[in-house]
C-alpha cells in the first residue's frame, strides 16, 4: 500500500475501471470469473447475427427490387400486333398508337424498336436468322403504354376496345399480369428472409437460455454466498445479464462485420448480372442502418433473456 | 409478541431434509440483543442445520420462527435480503469468492447493501488491519493459509456491522493462539452490542467467554445447560 492508501492493482488499473469492476451488479461482472470473448457464446452470437444480418438484406434487397418493379410495370400496359405481315404490321402498329394515345389516363406510349425486339429474342434463337434464311421471323409489334395511374381492368378493356377498332390482330395485356407469378415467388422469398430472421432470433434466444443456465449452474457457490450476504436477485441478475451482454455486443460487432463482407461481395456478383430486376435490389441507407440494429438488437435479446432466466432460476434458491 | 431485547425466536421449530427424519427437533429459543451464545454438541448433532436456520440459508420443516420482529416463515422472499444484511455470517468452510482478493471479498457485503466505493476503501483496510491482513490486500483466497483465510471470512462476516454475528466452526482451522485471538474479537464486537452465536465442540473455548450462554444440542434438540435460554439473566451495563 502507499501513503496515500492505494493498493498496487488500484494504481494499476486506475480509480474508474477499478470503480467499474467492484460495483457489484453495475459492474460488477468480475463476481462471475469470466474473459470477454472467451467460451462459445460470443462466437455463437456472431454466427447468428451473421446470418440474420444476410438473411435480412436478402428479405430487405428482394423487397426493394419487388417494389421498384412493381413502380415500374404497375401503370404498364403491352399492346402486341400479331400480323405476320411486315408493312400490314407497320402501319397497324402505328394506328394503334395513334389510336390509344388519344384515350385519356395514357401517359406515355412508345413503339419498341425493331432491333429492341431482336435483341430480346436473340440470346433464345441467335442472330442473323433473316441474313441465314432469306425470310425475318414475324415477330409481332410491340407497343409499350405507360398509364397515369394503375392498369385496371377497366383501363385495359378501354384500350383493348380502342385497339380491336384498328385491328383484330392487337393483343393488350396488362404487364402486372405476366409478372405475377415472378412477384409471387419473390414475395415467398421475402417471407423466407423473414421467417429466418424470426428463427435465428429464437435461436439466439435458446442459445443464451443454455449459457446463462450452465453459467448459473457453475457459480451457483458464488450466489448462494451473495444471496447469504443480502445480495437481491436483481443484483445478481444484473451480473450475468451484464457479463452476457459484453458477450452479445462482441460477438454481435463480429457478426455483423462478417455479415457485411459477404453481402457486399454478394452484391457486387449481383450487379455483374445487369439483369433488370436485380439492380432494382440495391439497399438503400434505411436498409443499412436496419442491419446496423441487428447486433445492438441482438444484445439488448441477450441481456433481457439472461435476466429473465437467472431470475426465474434464482425464484427456486431461498 | 415481542419481548424486550428479543431479536430471534424459535417457537417448536422442526428441520427435515426431504422424506428424512427430522435433523432438529421442536426447537423452542430466543436470542436477545448483546448476548454471547455458545451451540455446542457432537458432530452430527445439528448444530449447522440450526445455524442456516439462523442465518436463513434454510426454512424450517415447521414451527415459527421471528427475527427483528418479522415472521421469518411467511416473509416475502423480496424481504429476505434485508434480513439477511442484519446477520454476519462466518462459514465452517469460510465460502470465500475465489477469484476475488481478500479486498474484494471483504468488500462485497458492503457492495451488495449498495455503499459506494468511496465509502468501501477505507472501512475494508481498516477490517483488514484490525484481523492482521492488511499486507495481503490483493492476495487470492487460494494463496493464504486457513487462518487468514479463516480472518478474512471473520472480517466479511463483520464489515457490514450486523445485528447478529453468527460462526460455525470459527476456531476449528486455526492454531490455539489464533483461536484465543478471534475468540477475543468476538468478544470486542458483543461488547460493541453484536449477539455472537458461536457453534463449537472445543469445551475449553466455553470457559474463555465467562459471561456466555450455552446453547447444547442433542441429537437435534436442544438442551440448555445454564437455563438461559428460558430465564436470561440481566442485560449486562
Amino acid at each position: 500500500m502507499s501513503r496515500d492508501g492505494t493498493t498496487r492493482r488500484e494504481r494499476r488499473l486506475g480509480p474508474s475501471m477499478l470503480h467499474g469492476m467492484r460495483r457489484l451488479g453495475g459492474g460488477g461482472a468480475e463476481l462471475i470469473p469470466q474473459g470477454r470473448m472467451s467460451g462459445p457464446m460470443p462466437w455463437v452470437i456472431a454466427i447468428m447475427v451473421a446470418l440474420t444480418a444476410i438473411a435480412l438484406a436478402a428479405g430487405l434487397s428482394i423487397g426493394n427490387a419487388v417494389s421498384a418493379a412493381k413502380a415500374e410495370i404497375e401503370g404498364g400496359v403491352t399492346i402486341q400486333i400479331i400480323e405476320p405481315r411486315e408493312d400490314t404490321r407497320d402501319r397497324q402498329t402505328r394506328d394503334v398508337a395513334k389510336a390509344v394515345q388519344q384515350l385519356p389516363g395514357v401517359s406515355g406510349l412508345r413503339i419498341v424498336p425493331r432491333e429492341e425486339l431482336d435483341s430480346l429474342i436473340e440470346p433464345w434463337l441467335g442472330s442473323g436468322i433473316a441474313e441465314a434464311t432469306g425470310s425475318a421471323i414475324p415477330v409481332p409489334a410491340l407497343i409499350d403504354v405507360r398509364l397515369a395511374t394503375g392498369a385496371t381492368p377497366q383501363r385495359v378493356e378501354t384500350i383493348r376496345t380502342a385497339a380491336r377498332k384498328v385491328t383484330q390482330a392487337a393483343r393488350v395485356d396488362a404487364q402486372s399480369s405476366w409478372l405475377r407469378p415472378v412477384f409471387e415467388a419473390m414475395v415467398s422469398l421475402q417471407i423466407l428472409a423473414i421467417a429466418l430472421v424470426a428463427l435465428l432470433t429464437l435461436a439466439l434466444a435458446a442459445a443464451v437460455l443454455l449459457a446463462a443456465r450452465s453459467a448459473l449452474g457453475a457459480n451457483r457457490d458464488v450466489i448462494e454466498i451473495v444471496h447469504l450476504l443480502g445480495g437481491t436477485d436483481k443484483q445478481v441478475a444484473r451480473v450475468f445479464q451484464r457479463s452476457i451482454g459484453f458477450d452479445a455486443a462482441g460477438g454481435g460487432a463480429v457478426g455483423l462485420a462478417l455479415a457485411l463482407v459477404v453481402i457486399v461481395l454478394l452484391a457486387r456478383r449481383f450487379e455483374g448480372l445487369g439483369a433488370g430486376l436485380v439492380d432494382n435490389g440495391a439497399l438503400v441507407w434505411s436498409d443499412w442502418l436496419l442491419l446496423a440494429l441487428v447486433p445492438i438488437l441482438a444484445t439488448l435479446l441477450a441481456m433481457i433473456t439472461a435476466r429473465f432466466t437467472v431470475l426465474h432460476a434464482l425464484r427456486k434458491m431461498l | 409478541m415481542t419481548a424486550e431485547g428479543e431479536i430471534i425466536h424459535f417457537d417448536n421449530v422442526g428441520l427435515r431434509y426431504g422424506t428424512e427424519r427430522e435433523v432438529l427437533s421442536d426447537l423452542t429459543f430466543t436470542l436477545y440483543a448483546g448476548r454471547f451464545y455458545f451451540l455446542t454438541g457432537a458432530s452430527g448433532a445439528g448444530k449447522t442445520s440450526l445455524l442456516k436456520l439462523l442465518y436463513l440459508a434454510q426454512r424450517p420443516s415447521r414451527g415459527a420462527v421471528r427475527m427483528f420482529g418479522n415472521d421469518a416463515i411467511t416473509l416475502s422472499r423480496a424481504s429476505l435480503p434485508a434480513l439477511r444484511r442484519r446477520i454476519g455470517v462466518v462459514f465452517q468452510d469460510f465460502r470465500l469468492v475465489p477469484h476475488l482478493s481478500a479486498f474484494d471479498n471483504v468488500a462485497l457485503p458492503l457492495r451488495v447493501a449498495g455503499h459506494g466505493e468511496k465509502d468501501i476503501a477505507g472501512p475494508v483496510r481498516d477490517i483488514l488491519e484490525w484481523v492482521g491482513l492488511s499486507e495481503r490486500i490483493d492476495a487470492v483466497p487460494a494463496t493464504l493459509s486457513g487462518g487468514e483465510q479463516q480472518r478474512i471470512a471473520i472480517a466479511r462476516a463483520v464489515i457490514g456491522r450486523p445485528a447478529v454475528l453468527v460462526a460455525d466452526e470459527p476456531t476449528g482451522n486455526v492454531d490455539p493462539e489464533m483461536a484465543l485471538k478471534l475468540l477475543r474479537l468476538f468478544e470486542m464486537l458483543n461488547r460493541q452490542g453484536t449477539t455472537v452465536v458461536v457453534a463449537t465442540h472445543d469445551l475449553d473455548l466455553l470457559r474463555k467467554v465467562p459471561d456466555s450462554l450455552i446453547m447444547r444440542l442433542e441429537r437435534g434438540r436442544l438442551a440448555d445447560p445454564t437455563g438461559a435460554l428460558r430465564h436470561p439473566p440481566a442485560r449486562r451495563t
